[in-house]
């Protein structure tokens, strides 16, 4: 009877003792980190509540320096009929890249970026691409604005198997900002895993003389829910929030913007504390609004001119506020060239 | 080999076989086959078969939350990598958005290694928070906060009154049940045999009860933790245990367990039932389930009053003292109140399972103990089968005040 009752004994007295040296411990190991101060990567006080990622992109894979505002140009050479001809070397890879600090996503890319380069060209110019294909799936280049059937590369025998080349040649027409992108099936994927780009066309007598800049609206959806977790513009989630533009007070800057979203409806772009003048696709010499926020759907573009008349730091985002918090907000950091009135 | 084999348990011939098991020969043979098999998994990972596994797909991730806690303005959530690769947490979005945060000690995680979040973030008293960690390859994990709340900060005033809680909920009704012990004894043997037979009924509810419950939290655990399995160990290993216990005194005494064992061994059991209600009513309160829990008080209260009937009715013919009885209803009620400390302070799904699981297999072994050394014919005496019945119709009964619990 003893034996039995202390035996019972034992294992209440082992249970309850395992159980308060449980508690003990994991009462002391949460008083020890609720009295930390949190703080994240790289020593961010985070003490105020911050929207927005943790840290920065590391990789060098895409190449952030000149991300803005790099354009394409090609080499130039006369026609003998004395035309101007421009030629273009693209290709299509297989790229990871880095959409968001610390979140790796295995691209399809133009030339190793997304989006990929942006071309520029005058008015009138013959174009000649020399498309090479280094990816993985068949893929295309097909272009906006005007050209040949057989140049269109978006039916299935126009798409360029792996290892393969095909030259594009048409005429830089109309003027304006246009997209290039893969038309190849499922167009979703080939569009949204990264291969679209800015075809942009001068008029042949200039635009006014501007600081030019490049944003292609964009997201990602790397965990394949059809939802875009990922938002920006020039695919880097907050990357202009962490870089702000430099701009300087009252210097018209002219933005080239492009909506090449994927699953979402809608896009837009919104500027904080001024107004521009926006040109749907850029056709036009009038702007058609006057306004501080536009709204683009898939493929849409279109040029934004603006001024900043007041110095400081001021938010550019997507007024869906959803993708704004998803990583589609940036910082235009004015200068200041004259006396503050 | 054969002979060498022979020749070893032949020299051992004078001696006994315990003692041969241990010479540097029998040693020697047994590792042969372990070495061996080191040899063969060796060669399997470096050139064999196991190739057409490493492909260049990405690698299984799988982040799971273990635990949240709230505090005024800051998010905590204990979570562990449950894949088979390691992962790393790259960013974490909060409703939506991405969201500033700290980990600690680090990102990268190994499989089965923990990490704690802490996500300053001004929620609302009430709202759900769905909450998803991303992964480096951008995969999603949610997890969420059904309703927001201030988790409790183990405080001795917080200890207190969960402890309040433990005892009204777990020692209160199990005191009160045995209460009826004066009346139940004055009862005639007829009634005696009905409600032993209505306390087998009683301890049948509480193991459906207890297994389906286990069953339930399994399904919350990650798979790699293998929740069932841990839940038949337990149940299992307390039936196996505490029947060698039993076995043990028979042989000893050469008769059945003696009554008073029984009521040892049903207070066990249904303490241990107790604490997994004391994990539910804490957990609750924690993962802010407010309706729950306050159903699950008022509900495992009355439930449990029919238990204390169960712990003493293998006694009504026993001399027993005043402090055997208050033993008895300590050991089955005080538990509730460890189960509520752990269910508040510091839930974990895998010592639920574990909790649940022993109180299940302790009382299938308590109702072998009642109902095994019994005759055939008094086993299916119909007023004994009519108690059966009853003592599970009453639980159930009394079941349906704990709600969708």
């Amino acid at each position: 009877m003893n034996s039995y009752r202390s035996y019972i004994f034992i294992i209440l007295g082992s249970l309850v003792l395992l159980g308060a040296a449980y508690i003990a411990h994991s009462v002391s190991s949460l008083e020890m980190e609720n009295n930390e101060i949190p703080r994240g990567l790289n020593g961010l006080d985070l003490t105020p509540f911050r929207n927005g990622t943790v840290g920065d992109v590391t990789s060098k894979a895409l190449d952030l320096d000149r991300y803005i505002d790099n354009y394409m140009e090609g080499t130039v050479s006369i026609l003998p009929d004395g035309r101007t001809l421009r030629s273009f070397e693209i290709h299509a890879v297989n790229k990871e890249i880095e959409i968001a600090p610390g979140i790796f996503f295995p691209a399809w890319t133009y030339n190793g970026h997304v989006p990929g380069p942006t071309l520029r060209a005058t008015e009138g110019e013959r174009i000649k691409i020399t498309f090479q294909n280094l990816g993985d799936r068949p893929h295309s280049m097909h272009f906006h604005g005007f050209h040949e059937a057989r140049m269109d590369g978006a039916m299935l025998k126009q798409l360029v198997p792996t290892g393969g080349t095909f030259i594009y040649e048409f005429n830089a027409d109309p003027v304006g900002v246009h997209l290039y992108h893969c038309h190849a099936t499922p167009l979703t994927l080939h569009i949204h895993n990264g291969l679209y780009g800015f075809w942009i066309v001068d008029p042949k007598e200039g635009r006014t003389p501007a600081r030019e800049l490049y944003m292609m609206m964009n997201g990602f959806d790397p965990n394949f829910d059809e939802e875009n977790e990922i938002y920006g513009v020039n695919t880097i989630a907050f990357h202009y929030q962490r870089y702000p533009i430099e701009v300087k007070q009252n210097e018209l800057v002219r933005i080239y913007l492009g909506n090449m979203l994927e699953f979402d409806m809608i896009n837009s772009f919104h500027i904080h504390a001024t107004f521009f003048d926006y040109y749907p696709t850029g056709t036009q010499k009038k702007p058609r609004d006057y306004t501080d926020t536009v709204i683009l759907g898939q493929g849409e573009r279109g040029i934004v001119e603006v001024k900043f008349p007041y110095p400081g730091d001021f938010m550019f985002h997507g007024h869906k506020t959803e993708f704004a918090e998803r990583g589609w907000m940036g910082t235009f950091r004015v200068l200041p060239t004259e006396e503050i009135q | 080999m054969d002979g060498d084999i022979s020749g070893a348990s032949n020299g051992g011939d004078t001696m006994t076989v315990e003692s041969n098991i241990l010479t540097a020969k029998t040693i020697t043979y047994g590792l042969i086959p372990l070495i061996l098999l080191g040899v063969v998994i060796y060669i399997l990972f470096r050139e064999g078969p196991l190739a057409i596994f490493q492909t260049d797909l990405p690698p299984v991730e799988e982040l799971h939350v273990l635990r949240h806690s709230l505090a005024d303005d800051v998010i905590y959530l204990d979570i562990v990598n449950s894949g088979p690769d390691p992962c790393t947490l790259a960013q974490v979005m909060v409703r939506g958005a991405f969201w500033q945060h700290g980990v600690s000690p680090k990102r990268s995680l190994k499989p089965l290694e923990k990490a704690r979040v802490t996500i300053p973030f001004p929620w609302n008293l009430g709202e759900p928070i769905e909450i998803n960690l991303v992964s480096s390859t951008g995969l999603t994990f949610v997890y969420e906060i059904e309703v927001a709340s201030t988790s409790p900060e183990p405080t001795a005033a917080a200890f207190g009154r969960f402890a309040l809680l433990g005892i009204y909920v777990g020692v209160i009704p199990v005191a009160l049940g045995i209460a009826w012990f004066p009346f139940l004894r004055r009862l005639g043997r007829k009634s005696l045999g009905f409600l032993l037979y209505f306390t087998v009924g009683l301890l049948a509810f509480l193991v459906v009860d207890a297994v389906e419950e286990g069953l339930k939290v399994a399904e919350m655990l990650p798979s790699v933790y293998h929740g069932k399995a841990l839940l038949i160990l337990g149940v299992v290993g307390a039936y196996l245990f505490l029947l060698g216990l039993s076995t043990r005194r028979m042989n000893k005494q050469e008769g059945a367990t003696s009554t008073s064992a029984v009521a040892w061994l049903i207070a066990l059991g249904i303490g241990l039932h107790n604490m997994g209600e004391g994990l539910a009513i804490g957990s609750a309160y924690v993962l802010g389930e407010f309706t729950l829990g306050a159903l699950l008080v008022v509900g495992f209260t009355i439930h449990n009053a029919t238990e204390g009937i169960a712990i003493v009715s293998p006694l009504l013919k026993e001399k027993v003292n005043i402090p055997f009885l208050v033993g008895l209803g300590a050991l089955a009620g005080v538990p509730t109140i460890l189960g509520c400390w752990i269910g508040a302070f510091t839930y974990s799904h895998l010592w639920a399972i574990l909790f649940l699981g022993i109180g299940a297999g302790a009382i299938v072994q308590v109702m072998g103990a009642i109902v095994g050394p019994r005759s055939r014919t008094e086993n299916l005496d119909p007023l004994n089968l009519l108690g059966l019945l009853v003592g599970f119709l009453v639980m159930y009964g009394t079941g349906l005040f704990v709600g969708a619990a």
